[in-house]
């Protein structure tokens, strides 16, 4: 276990009657990263970040955070954590819910009574810090759970779904307010069905499928995995539609996957050298209509790693 | 930091607890409740007043214990349900939404959690039980001007019968949903309230294989047995002699000290569970 990891899970699995949610999960978290966790519906995203935060116990497996092992309830004093449906006290005021969480996260009264102002200020409700949460919107009740989440000037940050129920103008104040955290040296973990979301605020990106890691990738390095190519074309007439896997094994050397799409097909991983070869190799055997490279954004790599199942 | 982390969660379950509408709702039906007893107890004094039978003071005394006694009785069912409903959606309730998600994930451990739920709910529904059993009190001395004998240990013994049921309601709420959680602690009530009744009316019977049943029904759930120790403090014993044919007066079946004993460890134990059972609990 290093000291320099934020977070670091060996082989962490849990099971719910004997039903894998998470399998062997190894995760690895650098102090000062901000990590975006992906995965399609019932990946077990959100029952890693409770098992890191020890909500639920590991069916087997071990872990880190911050140096600790997890559940460690000293440990979470300098966490911060955003749960997937943030669930509050509907009487207690926005000021209220802060002053509580403050407390249970062992903040001095004066830091508290300094940063709380601070803290509704910027996530835009210190207008309305003293009205009770029942009163608030879904927007505003989230807001309010990302505030709750730091309110002890945590260390690591997990965030589940930090963005679900935002409109564009509350997308930005969390985007900002996570580039502003990152700045600051906080080491974030977030999960999110918003791609764009995670493309903007995260500088890696782990893909997670059934509970295991199936691919990592830096999102800086995304450019370099060569371009995404969609191909509009269709089959000469009286060829047979078999002919179709034929052209995809053939492209196979020019890419990292072919993918058929709807009339015609995307390649992933393609250089910009090999375009024209593969033009005129798709000229000779079907009718093209229209040829389009584009760099690879992280849904492209989202669809490449997990599918097209609904995320 | 332990202390401090129970407090925190005691006063906010203490604020949770005294804003349920369960909570607004009995203190409702305990006005109307009070208003009911302290009408019909005018009623009958105005009428032993007028017969001239208050005078008499064996068979006013006989009158008045067994009134108060049965005021105090409705006041123990009522705080028997309100300790149920709102234990079982305090804890359970709270887990199934959501809400103990971003508490649990401060640095408080799970049993500073529960124990300062415990303390919160206590300190509340005591506040209820002492309300209510004081108006019935104070209306019936107002009234009558006859107070109960050992009145004290009769409420020590009712705030003890109402832990009992607040400890039972928290560990089954720890597994069970709030509804789930509720029908079992009120069914395990049911059963020592009908045990009660069946030791009580055995010995009246003088058949012992009914009165084991009945010690057994306490031993599963002490609730009833801790009333009736409670009622036997409080009794009159010149209207004790007076009553022979009374199954709801006369204990004729008394719980001993071991069966308050009992009910102490009773609670204890089931806190014990309730922290070990929620330590496992995923949430």
């Amino acid at each position: 276990m290093s000291p320099d990891l934020a977070i670091e899970t060996i082989k962490l699995c849990k099971a719910y009657n004997h039903r894998p949610a998470v399998a062997d999960l190894s995760l690895r978290v650098a102090r000062g990263e901000v990590v975006g966790l992906l995965g399609p519906n019932g990946a077990g995203k959100s029952t890693v970040v409770k098992m890191l935060l020890g909500l639920v116990l590991p069916t087997s497996g071990e872990g880190t955070l911050l140096g600790h092992r997890l559940g460690d309830p000293e440990t979470r004093r300098r966490i911060g954590f955003l749960p997937e449906r943030f669930a509050f006290q509907p009487w207690l005021t926005a000021r209220e819910l802060l002053t509580l969480h403050a407390d249970l996260g062992q903040v001095p009264r004066a830091v508290a009574r300094r940063r709380i102002p601070e803290l509704l200020a910027q996530v835009a409700l210190a207008a309305d810090a003293d009205r009770p949460l029942r009163t608030y919107s879904k927007g505003m009740l989230q807001r309010a759970g990302l505030a709750q989440a730091l309110v002890g000037a945590p260390e690591l940050l997990l965030l589940d779904e930090p963005t679900s129920g935002l409109d564009p103008g509350g997308r930005l104040l969390v985007r900002n307010l996570i580039a502003r955290l990152r700045a600051e040296g906080t080491t974030a973990l977030i999960n999110s069905h918003l791609l764009g979301e995670i493309e903007s605020t995260c500088d890696r990106v782990i893909l997670i499928r059934e509970g295991i890691v199936v691919h990592e990738a830096k999102l800086g390095a995304l450019t370099s995995e060569g371009c995404v190519v969609r191909i509009r074309a269709s089959l000469r007439p009286g060829s047979s539609p078999e002919m179709w896997q034929g052209v995809y094994d053939e492209l196979s050397p020019w890419c990292e996957q072919v993918q058929p799409d709807g009339d015609g097909m995307v390649l992933h991983g393609v250089r910009d050298e090999d375009l024209p070869a593969i033009h005129r190799y798709l000229s000779g055997r079907v009718d093209v209509y229209e040829v389009a490279a584009r760099k690879p954004s992280l849904e492209d790599l989202f669809v490449r790693v997990i599918g097209t199942e609904a995320h | 930091m332990a202390q401090r982390n129970v407090g925190i969660i005691a006063r906010l379950s203490f604020r949770e607890a005294a804003r349920r509408r369960v909570l607004l709702g009995a203190s409702v039906l305990s006005a109307l409740f009070l208003a009911v007893y302290g009408a019909g107890l005018w009623f009958i004094h105005e009428d032993l007043s007028r017969s001239g039978q208050a005078a008499n003071v064996a068979v006013a005394v006989a009158a008045y214990n067994l009134l108060q006694q049965l005021g105090l009785y409705a006041t123990y069912l009522l705080s028997a349900l309100l300790t149920v409903l709102v234990a079982v959606s305090s804890l359970a309730g709270e887990i199934e939404s959501e809400t103990l998600q971003s508490i649990a994930a401060r640095p408080i451990r799970r049993w500073e959690l529960l124990c300062g739920k415990w303390l919160g709910l206590a300190a509340v529904l005591s506040l209820y039980l002492g309300i209510l059993a004081g108006g019935v009190l104070i209306v019936s001395r107002v009234i009558t001007r006859y107070s109960l004998p050992h009145i004290a240990r009769g409420l020590a013994l009712m705030e003890l019968d109402m832990l009992v049921i607040l400890s039972v309601s928290l560990a089954v709420s720890t597994r069970l949903p709030a509804l789930g959680g509720g029908v079992c602690v009120l069914g395990a009530f049911a059963t020592g309230f009908l045990g009660g009744w069946m030791e009580q009316i055995g010995a009246g019977m003088g058949n012992s294989r009914t009165v084991a049943i009945g010690v057994v029904s306490s031993l599963i759930m002490p609730t009833e047995a801790l009333w009736r120790r409670a009622a036997y403090e409080m009794r009159s014993v010149l209207a004790d002699t007076l009553s022979q044919d009374s199954l709801f007066y006369r204990a004729l079946s008394v719980p001993s000290t071991t069966m308050i004993v009992y009910g102490l460890l009773y609670a204890l134990a089931a806190m014990v569970i309730a922290i070990r059972l929620f330590d496992r609990r995923d949430l």
